[in-house]
């Protein structure tokens, strides 16, 4: 290995690659794109209260008033009095939403006298948030019944979330991005290259110099290794200064910034080398790379795909990769980070050593 | 004279198909040697095989010495190659190519004295895409001379160019020989074999029919000289009856007749002469290498480049 010529032929790679411009928009305007997209539109969820909206039919009167006070201060809700006359179930469905409350008519008096008296709950079971309402005015309910008979409640709660802090979804975005550029930059422009430079026989006119395969090759790794590192610098920069996201930052991520793209280089060229033309080549990276792209928990948390889908995940590559980056970023769990980044570096290792035994730099 | 390249009963197939059928020559240092002919006999195989891109299926081969299959990492360093097709990384520019082969060779080089000497200068800094035909020809060239070599093959250089850009190239070529380099060039043109290469190996269905000096090849497989005159049926009766030999009558109105001797042309119009037929314009002719190959390969001549007739007919010569 002489690293001379590795920066010889990587000086020309980055050239080529920065005067052409595209492979750069995929590789990171592309993931700040869709930080700035995605971050703008789902920055709400992942707050966890639920709107509710709460038709009062006892206005004016202490005990109402007390109760929706005290569905709020659950803190699960986000109690919003609507001022209508009519039916609230068509109020709901009108202006589709999907949780509401019904205090009827004569709730403090009722409720007063000891006299049974219904509060109607409505939900849309579709939604996973129907839940959450039902538990939750239950619990208010139980509180009331429990005070009207002067008893005190035996079991108490103490609340607490899984993580030390409560992660919102731009958390997972951020190291679900970062994949994503891992993935895209090295396979895209890899299947191309590897195709391209078959065709117009660079290879051959390669190996009449002394530049070898292997410095061919580390070249490749070094500057997609910096892209990786590129897209990483900026999906924290965006995602914490525009959407507060909350990260942890560990050593540990710069081996999977390294090993990710050594990975989808190997992947990239091992498609390029298989296949007969420029074309074939693109729609077989294509069919790779894009079911890999949405199903590794680049977008959406993995956590909140099907079940038959997580099993699907399991068997791409960039899933470990991402799950590795959220264990460090996202959930500070270093031990299954260093599982996830094992099982990178292996499927790393295999494609890399089968993509450079198929790579001829000469024909028999 | 030592020899560069030598290659002895070199033999090449893919799968069933024969591309090198059992060639042999030799290039002396300082020569420039010409591949000559059409599409598909062989060149580029041929070539590959000596620049140590393809393992040869039988034969003995050297090039400086050295066994290019298998000591092609050391050979790489002592040869300059333009690839048939060459084509470089679209948005480098010539100084920048230079200099990225100088550094994968080691070597120091002033990009300006190659650029110079390929006459490329004004295209220093466009970009690869944006040149023409000719200049990418000509970086090819710049390229190959980047470790100075001693032994530089040029495969099909001038194809797909115009004529002012193919002369301007060969003047390039020519240029290199004065560094006592030698060359292997193929080609399909047969001016360009004619004008550049010291010898040439006529090559169809991946066999050699001829090699030699131009004229060593015309003088073997030519006619030979020939007089030509101008006039009808009377004077061919006229030739037939004074006894010589081998007189033929084209369409044209004019009659042929070879000659080895100078006095043949006496006896020829003399005997015109006496038997008081008119006659008119009177010349001497020779084939040309153009004829031989015609002759040779059983292809044709198009806009100066080689066919081939039919790829699969056997042509033995
Ligand atoms: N890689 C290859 N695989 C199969 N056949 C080939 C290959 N390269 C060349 N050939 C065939 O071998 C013959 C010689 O080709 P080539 O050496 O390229 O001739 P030339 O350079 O004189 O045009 C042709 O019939 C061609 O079709
Ligand atoms: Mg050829």
């Amino acid at each position: 290995m002489n690293l001379k010529r590795v920066y010889a032929d990587f000086k020309v790679y980055r050239r080529e690659y920065l005067r052409n411009r595209l492979g750069l928009f995929f590789a990171l305007a592309f993931p700040v794109i869709f930080i700035l997209l995605f971050g703008a539109i789902f920055s709400g969820a992942g707050s966890s209260s639920v709107a509710v909206y709460v038709q009062n039919l006892d206005a004016n009167s202490n005990v109402s008033a007390a109760f929706i006070q005290s569905l709020n201060s659950t803190g699960v809700l986000n109690v919003k009095v609507v001022d209508i006359s009519g039916n609230l179930s068509n109020y709901l469905l009108s202006h589709s939403l999907s949780n509401g409350i019904v205090i009827p008519r004569g709730f403090a008096s009722d409720y007063e006298n000891g006299k049974s008296v219904n509060v109607t709950v409505y939900t849309d079971p579709a939604d996973s948030t129907s839940g959450i309402v039902l538990g939750a005015v239950s619990g208010v309910i139980n509180g009331f019944n429990l005070k009207r008979v002067g008893a005190s409640p035996v079991v108490g709660l103490n609340s607490a979330t899984v993580n030390a802090h409560s992660t919102k979804y731009i958390d997972f975005l951020v190291p679900g991005l970062i994949g994503f550029s891992i993935l895209t930059s090295p396979m895209f422009s890899m299947v191309n290259v590897t195709a391209e430079y078959k065709k117009f026989k660079r290879f051959k006119q390669l190996s009449l110099t002394p530049l070898t395969k292997g410095e061919w090759l580390v070249s490749k790794v070094i500057w997609y290794t910096i892209l990786s590192f590129a897209a990483f610098v900026l999906m924290v920069f965006f995602g914490t200064a525009v959407f507060g996201a909350n990260l942890r930052l560990s050593l540990i991520i710069i081996p999977f910034l390294i090993a990710g793209p050594t990975l989808f280089i190997s992947l990239g060229m091992l498609v390029g080398i298989v296949t007969k033309s420029i074309e074939s080549a693109g729609v077989i990276g294509n069919i790779i790379t894009f079911p890999m792209m949405f199903l590794s928990g680049t977008f959406f948390p993995i956590s909140t795909m099907p079940h038959f889908l997580q099993l699907v995940a399991r068997f791409l590559p960039l899933y470990y990769v991402i799950a590795g980056l959220n264990d460090v970023m996202v959930f500070s769990n270093i031990s299954t980070a260093y599982y996830n980044l094992a099982v990178t570096v292996a499927i790393a290792a295999v494609i890399f050593v089968l993509a450079a035994r198929l790579f001829k730099w000469k024909e028999k | 004279m030592a020899s560069a390249i030598i290659v002895d009963g070199l033999e090449k197939s893919y799968g069933t198909k024969k591309a090198v059928n059992c060639i042999s020559f030799n290039v002396n240092q300082g020569e420039i040697f010409s591949l000559l002919g059409p599409n598909g006999a062989g060149k580029t195989t041929t070539v590959e095989i000596l620049e140590g891109l393809r393992e040869r299926d039988a034969g003995r081969i050297e090039v400086l010495g050295m066994d290019p299959w298998r000591q092609g990492y050391e050979l790489h360093k002592r040869i300059g190659v333009i690839p048939q097709g060459f084509s470089f990384f679209d948005k480098q520019k010539p100084v920048e190519a230079i200099q990225y082969y100088a550094e994968l060779f080691g070597v120091k080089v002033s990009a300006q004295k190659i650029l110079e000497k390929v006459i490329l200068e004004e295209a220093a800094d466009t970009v690869f895409e944006d040149l023409s035909g000719g200049q990418r020809q000509k970086l090819g060239l710049a390229l190959a001379l980047v470790n100075d070599p001693e032994v530089l093959f040029l495969d099909e250089p001038t194809t797909g160019l115009d004529p002012q850009a193919r002369r301007n190239l060969w003047n390039v070529i020519q240029g290199l020989k004065e560094g006592g380099r030698t060359v292997l060039l193929t080609t399909h043109y047969l001016e360009e074999a004619e004008l550049l290469a010291d010898k040439v190996a006529i090559m169809n269905h991946g066999e050699i029919m001829t090699s030699g000096t131009p004229e060593e090849i015309v003088s073997k497989y030519g006619s030979g000289k020939k007089i030509v005159i101008k006039g009808g049926e009377g004077v061919y009766s006229a030739i037939v009856r004074s006894g010589i030999s081998g007189a033929f009558r084209n369409d044209n109105g004019e009659v042929s007749v070879p000659v080895r001797d100078r006095r043949d042309i006496i006896s020829l119009v003399t005997s015109i002469e006496s038997a008081g037929v008119t006659w008119g314009d009177i010349r001497t002719e020779e084939d040309s290498l153009e004829d031989v190959f015609v002759k040779l390969v059983g292809g044709t001549m198009d806009e100066g480049e080689l066919r081939s007739k039919g790829v699969r007919e056997g042509n033995s010569p």
